[in-house]
């Protein structure tokens, strides 16, 4: 039987396609069948152009609507349910809004789910990192129905478009919110720098750096240098230097950018699950035993308030 | 207000984890294990509550064999009033986990299920999303800040791209994330006291649920391992491999 397989998008912040689409369509290929792209919000115009142009899908789906804007978790359950069964396989990153959303589905479906997938090994079976990314499981899936986030960094996006656009389908937006949730506030962090899911470079801070204000000293202009996006290990966030959304890690963000900068990291278990399948690793770091050496390509053993600043000058020549 | 806190004893954070040699599974035996951090934090969260006189009872529930009483028996020393333990010698895989809360809410009417958002070890994130959906509840997952009103909730939740604050109408699941509270430390007299504390015994069966894995792993094994770097001795070193070697600047 060919499989029929739902990736579900998300966008942006300026209402365009996630790149995280292109990642969920290699995962999508080698389960080979035919594809079709949900996108939803509150307005999908760019997005639904920019998915009718994705290479070697079916069809998109278009959930639009004001209850659709915030992404609830019961709103896309509401929106996504109907079709379910239509597919032997849905897809979506693993992103907050992915992990909040797909195992309630899975739920009111009454099949299990299997969560953040490196891998595929054939049509019901999948493999995936456990214990903070130190052991991987290959885990197979028996449920007709078979709901997978897939961690993006995973699976290189595919490239092209299409020759001619897809038919659009309109879906029936939710019409009502849940008696149960509202969205009070939405406070997204505005940064003038890449976002750590799509750039080329991280520059990314520990305790090392001691402050906020170092935090920001240190690494602002080096990252401004390297168009780098800035990132942070858990230590850095609960001290305060960083916010929770650059969090780099088992719990938060998982990134493989071309090339990952440590400062000031020691390279916890937990930090190291978010960032060691990045293509090159420097680590800057005093302690020449940091773990974080143990993964990193490039080491470079000193004080970080001398070497980052002379690392930043050196680059502007 | 009653609060129910579901824990799960794991792998102590602090060591790696190693595949067995076989790949049936991770190595355990002799090692220490813990309370789940995120549990910590969310029974942290409930008792709070119930220290600002906004919740009456703290109820801590464990799902898995007789060792994870030794979870429970934490729990009761960090403050949870009563302690709750499903007896189950199966790999017990999130929607299992969830249909055995939904049970126990159903007979205990908890107004609040707060739970840890993920456990480190199989790092799911599922169980509180599916407890949510199974009870038609309103669901906050990863709360940063848990704000108890008339009726209702309001939790600020940390998100991809900053943070979002959800007003969920009670009853409701949240799960917690890192940055809710840092949780205290049992105290000497609270964990001999603890000891003595009853833990009622319930069973799959005796809930109504079935519990057989759903999701099968076929092996385990470490991870590709990135080859050993090298140290450089200047940033001068450091830009010139970059450039020539590595070809990343």
């Amino acid at each position: 039987m060919e499989n029929r397989i739902l990736l579900v998008a998300e966008l942006g912040s300026e209402g365009h396609l996630k790149s995280s689409i292109r990642s969920l369509l290699t995962a999508a290929r080698s389960l080979e069948g035919e594809i079709d792209v949900l996108v939803w919000g509150g307005d999908t115009t760019f997005a639904v152009a920019e998915a009718r142009r994705l290479p070697g899908i079916r069809r998109v789906l278009n959930g639009v609507g004001p209850t659709l804007a915030d992404g609830l978790a019961e709103m896309l359950c509401a929106l996504v349910q109907p079709l379910a069964r239509q597919y032997t396989h849905i897809l979506t990153a693993a992103t907050v809004i992915g992990k909040n959303w797909m195992p309630r589905l899975a739920a009111l479906e009454d099949v299990a789910m299997v969560s953040d997938i490196v891998g595929v090994e054939s049509s019901d079976t999948f493999v995936r990192p456990i214990y903070a990314g130190s052991v991987w499981a290959t885990v197979c899936c028996p449920e007709p129905l078979k709901l997978v986030t897939v961690r993006s960094t995973a699976f290189p996006g595919v490239e092209g478009e299409g020759a001619d656009p897809v038919a659009v389908e309109n879906l029936p937006c939710p019409e009502a919110l849940p008696q149960s949730t509202r969205i009070a506030v939405h406070t997204h962090v505005q940064e003038g720098r890449p976002s750590l899911e799509n750039a080329r470079v991280v520059v990314s801070g520990g305790r090392g750096l001691g402050s906020a204000e170092h935090y920001e000293a240190l690494l602002g202009p080096l990252a401004d240098e390297l168009n780098a996006a800035l990132g942070a290990s858990r230590a850095a966030v609960d001290l305060g230097y960083a916010p929770n959304d650059v969090q780099v890690g088992q719990t938060g963000k998982v990134v493989a950018p071309d090339l990952y900068i440590a400062i000031g990291i020691s390279g916890a278990i937990q930090h190291l699950a978010g960032m060691q399948t990045s293509r090159v690793i420097v680590a800057i770091n005093k302690d020449p035993d940091a773990p974080i050496f143990t993964v990193a390509d490039y080491g470079l053993v000193g004080d970080l308030n001398v070497l980052v600043p002379e690392l930043t000058a050196a680059l502007q020549k | 207000m009653k609060i129910l806190v579901p824990v799960k004893r794991v792998l102590d954070y602090n060591i790696k984890a190693r595949a067995k040699a076989d790949g049936s599974g991770v190595a355990l035996a002799g090692l220490k294990m813990s309370l789940n951090p995120f549990d910590e934090i969310a029974l942290e969260a409930a008792i709070r509550l119930k220290e600002a006189g906004q919740a009456t009872e703290v109820v801590a529930l464990s799902c898995g064999d007789a060792a994870v009483q030794e979870g429970l028996r934490t729990a009761l020393a960090l403050g949870a009033d009563r302690a709750l333990w499903v007896s189950s010698s199966e790999e017990l895989q999130p929607l299992a986990v969830a249909k055995l809360l939904r049970a126990v809410v159903l007979r205990e009417a908890p107004t609040l299920v707060i739970c840890g958002k993920q456990a480190i070890d199989d790092d799911a994130n599922q169980t509180g999303q599916m407890l949510a959906a199974l009870l038609n509840w309103g669901q906050a997952t990863n709360a940063a800040e848990i704000q108890l009103g008339e009726g209702r909730v309001d939790v600020v939740r940390e998100t991809d791209g900053g943070t979002e604050t959800l007003r969920l109408l009670l009853p409701a699941v949240i799960t917690t994330d890192l940055r809710l509270n840092e949780p205290r430390y049992a105290t000497l007299p609270n964990i001999m006291k603890a000891r003595k504390k009853p833990i009622e015994t319930l069973t799959p069966e005796e809930l109504g649920v079935t519990v057989t894995p759903r999701l099968k792993t076929l092996r385990v094994q470490e991870p590709p391992q990135r080859p050993a770097g090298i140290k450089v001795d200047s940033v001068a070193a450091l830009l010139a491999r970059l450039k020539n070697e590595a070809k990343v600047i």
